[in-house]
């Protein structure tokens, strides 16, 4: 185990690495980045020094080799249009994104693992139809619209939710979060409801498809014999024999909110990692793009990390090598 | 005579498919004594397992119980809820599969797999479940049984899954087991094995056994009685020594033909010609018919009815084989 552990460290930064040198040659083919830092009316020389201040005028290797350095020791450069470190601008706004993908991933699975038990389990009932037409509808609504419906009904309509910002905010463990306040929780409601509907759907017919499998296994049958209720030998040998897929599908869902809630956060007003880099992206703010990017790779990669190990927790068939 | 343990009459079985009924079971009637071995025989596709699982009242959708009475100890078990039903599961009837390889959950260890049924069926702590396991798989032949229980299934090979399997069905001492062909899947040099041990332990315990099987080699040397299905009908019961030395129904002969015997080294084995009729779509008259060297035109016109061959033989055939053809 802790050699596995071990090689998957070692993978993990081979696979960063290489992220590395994908953004930061993306980021040198995406305009010279000196005309961000002078003032529009700057002279010639003016320019030439901020390019050697800024460090543009080297060769692209010793660039990187300069980038790399910088990057090892947590210095991922300034924005150049908040004049503060990139890194702590995005660390800033993690948690904002977290919160509101965490709880969204928490509905998903709440709603999608019974309601896909049921439907994979009762395949030929008018609900379970019901189930899986819904489900379609699920994965078929563009995120804005619905987003856009929700605060037309929650906050326009009736009144019931605030449409936008992260409301009271509470420090702990050094930055702010909504999710240990009342209000908090009042504002995070609508867009993690945006953000959970598409994972729901997949994850829900994920489930169905694994029990409809199940099912039909002997084991389920000889539990029955057994004399366990079919709820209990639903959830308690069925599901966990369905469950790797669906484990498999919500690591990939979780990183893709973390990485890409940026709609939902712009419709909300979500003081989130989208939107710094929605921001960013305008701005031609290259520091906080590439620590946003390899934000993400690191994120992706954990996850799948993660979720290797909970294969081998969930079926102790697989072997980790 | 004292009432049987179980006692089954007129039990119909079907599944109501799209492309018909099906009588998986139709009409059976059997009865099983208290510490007795039936045996309960015909092909494949015959409705055996189906009354394994309607006794015990697993007939998922589209199968449905169509009447029928199953007595079990006094008790109609076609009456009973799902709630009762779940107390006799595992306790009072248990049931063994036809492949240990995948009627074990492969993601719970066996003493999870064991202590799921101690802790449904009985007020034991959770010291003496472990210890009744331990002590059940011992029994079964397993050994260093303490640490197998922290094993998965496919830790253990097929003939021990089998033990393993056979330990369950009987931890909450159940009355009567259904083993349905228990040793079908696996190796030949194996399944001698694991019909002893399943003798020995029912008959240690006096606990009652209905065995499922196609193989009336394993009948001949385990059961007490015998029933023999014919698409889901009854076609012979009787006392295991009759039925197999002087069989009334041609099928039955068919069947015991059909069993390889050393000592004749014939170059070809006996079988019975035919096909087993489709069984959604069954002739009129007897289902045998087509199959049967005895055949006439009566048999296609009138289904006989079992009839009383004396000393406890029943047989449902016009032309039974010890009469004039």
């Amino acid at each position: 185990m802790l050699g596995y552990t071990l090689k998957r460290l070692l993978q993990m930064i081979v696979v960063l690495g290489a992220v590395s040198v994908i953004v930061f040659l993306m980021m040198s083919f995406t305009g010279d980045p000196v005309f961000m830092v002078v003032p529009i009316d700057a002279t010639e020389a003016e320019i030439a020094q901020a390019r050697r201040i800024l460090g543009l005028d080297r060769s692209m290797p010793e660039q990187y080799a300069i980038f790399l350095k910088g990057m090892l020791q947590g210095d991922f450069g300034r924005s150049y249009v908040f004049r503060e470190p990139a890194l702590d601008l995005i660390l800033e706004r993690l948690p904002a994104t977290l919160e509101i993908v965490v709880v969204a991933m928490l509905m998903s699975a709440v709603v999608a693992i019974p309601l896909g038990v049921y439907a994979g389990a009762n395949p030929g009932r008018t609900e379970s139809r019901a189930i899986m037409t819904g489900s379609l509808v699920g994965i078929s609504l563009p995120s804005f619209w619905v987003g856009m419906m929700l605060i037309f009904l929650f906050a326009v309509k009736w009144n019931v939710f605030p449409s936008s910002g992260r409301g009271d905010t509470v420090e702990v463990m050094g930055t702010r979060w909504s999710i240990f306040t009342a209000d908090g929780w009042h504002h995070i409601i609508l867009p993690s409801l945006t953000l959970s509907l598409g994972t729901m759907a997949i994850l829900l017919r994920i489930t169905r498809a694994g029990m409809m499998e199940v099912t039909r296994q002997d084991y389920m049958k000889f539990a029955r014999a057994k004399g366990v209720s079919r709820r209990g030998v639903l959830y308690g040998h069925g599901l966990r024999n369905a469950l790797i897929p669906v484990v498999t599908i919500f690591g990939l869902q979780l990183g893709d909110l973390i990485a890409f809630a940026t709609i939902t956060e712009t419709i909300f007003a979500w003081p989130g990692l989208g939107k710094l880099l929605i921001d960013s992206i305008y701005r031609a703010d290259r520091p906080v793009i590439v620590v946003y990017l390899m934000l993400v790779a690191t994120i992706f990669v954990v996850i799948n990390f993660l979720v290797d190990i909970l294969y081998t927790w969930i079926d102790p068939r697989i072997r980790v090598k | 005579m004292t009432e049987a343990l179980l006692q089954v009459e007129g039990l119909r079985t079907h599944f109501h498919t799209f492309s018909g009924t099906v009588r998986a079971v139709d009409g059976v009637s059997f009865a099983v004594g208290r510490g007795e071995i039936m045996g309960l025989v015909g092909e494949s596709g015959g409705g055996k397992s189906v009354v394994g699982f309607s006794l015990l009242g697993l007939i998922d959708p589209p199968g449905r119980i169509e009447g029928g009475t199953i007595r079990f100890d006094g008790e109609d078990l076609t009456a009973a809820g799902e709630a009762r039903m779940r107390r006799i599961r595992g306790r009072e009837i248990a049931m063994v599969f036809q492949d240990p390889m995948t009627s074990l959950n492969p993601l719970h260890t066996v003493g999870r797999q064991m202590d799921e049924v101690l802790r449904l069926h009985t007020d034991l702590d959770a010291a003496a479940r472990r210890a009744r396991s331990v002590e059940m798989l011992e029994s079964v032949g397993i050994s260093r049984a303490a640490e197998r229980l922290s094993a998965y299934p496919h830790q253990f090979s097929g003939g021990m899954r089998q033990r393993v399997v056979i330990a369950i069905a009987l931890l909450a001492s159940p009355r009567l087991i259904v083993a349905d062909e228990p040793t079908t899947a696996l190796d030949v040099t194996i399944q001698s094995q694991i019909l002893k041990l399943m003798r020995r332990q029912i008959r240690e315990r006096g606990a009652s056994m209905i065995l499922i099987t196609h193989d009336l080699a394993v009948v001949a040397e385990m059961a007490d009685h015998i029933t023999v299905l014919y698409c889901g009908k009854v076609v012979e019961r009787g006392p295991a020594d009759t039925v197999l030395r002087r069989p009334a129904h041609p099928y039955t002969r068919g069947l015991i033909d059909s069993i390889p015997n050393p000592a004749l080294r014939k170059e070809r084995l006996n079988q019975i010609p035919g096909m087993v009729p489709d069984i959604r779509n069954l002739p009129v008259g007897c289902n045998f018919r087509d199959r049967c060297p005895r055949a006439t035109a009566l048999c296609a016109e009138v289904e006989p009815a079992l009839q009383d061959r004396g000393s406890g033989q029943w047989a449902a055939c016009h032309h039974p084989l010890d009469a004039a053809p």
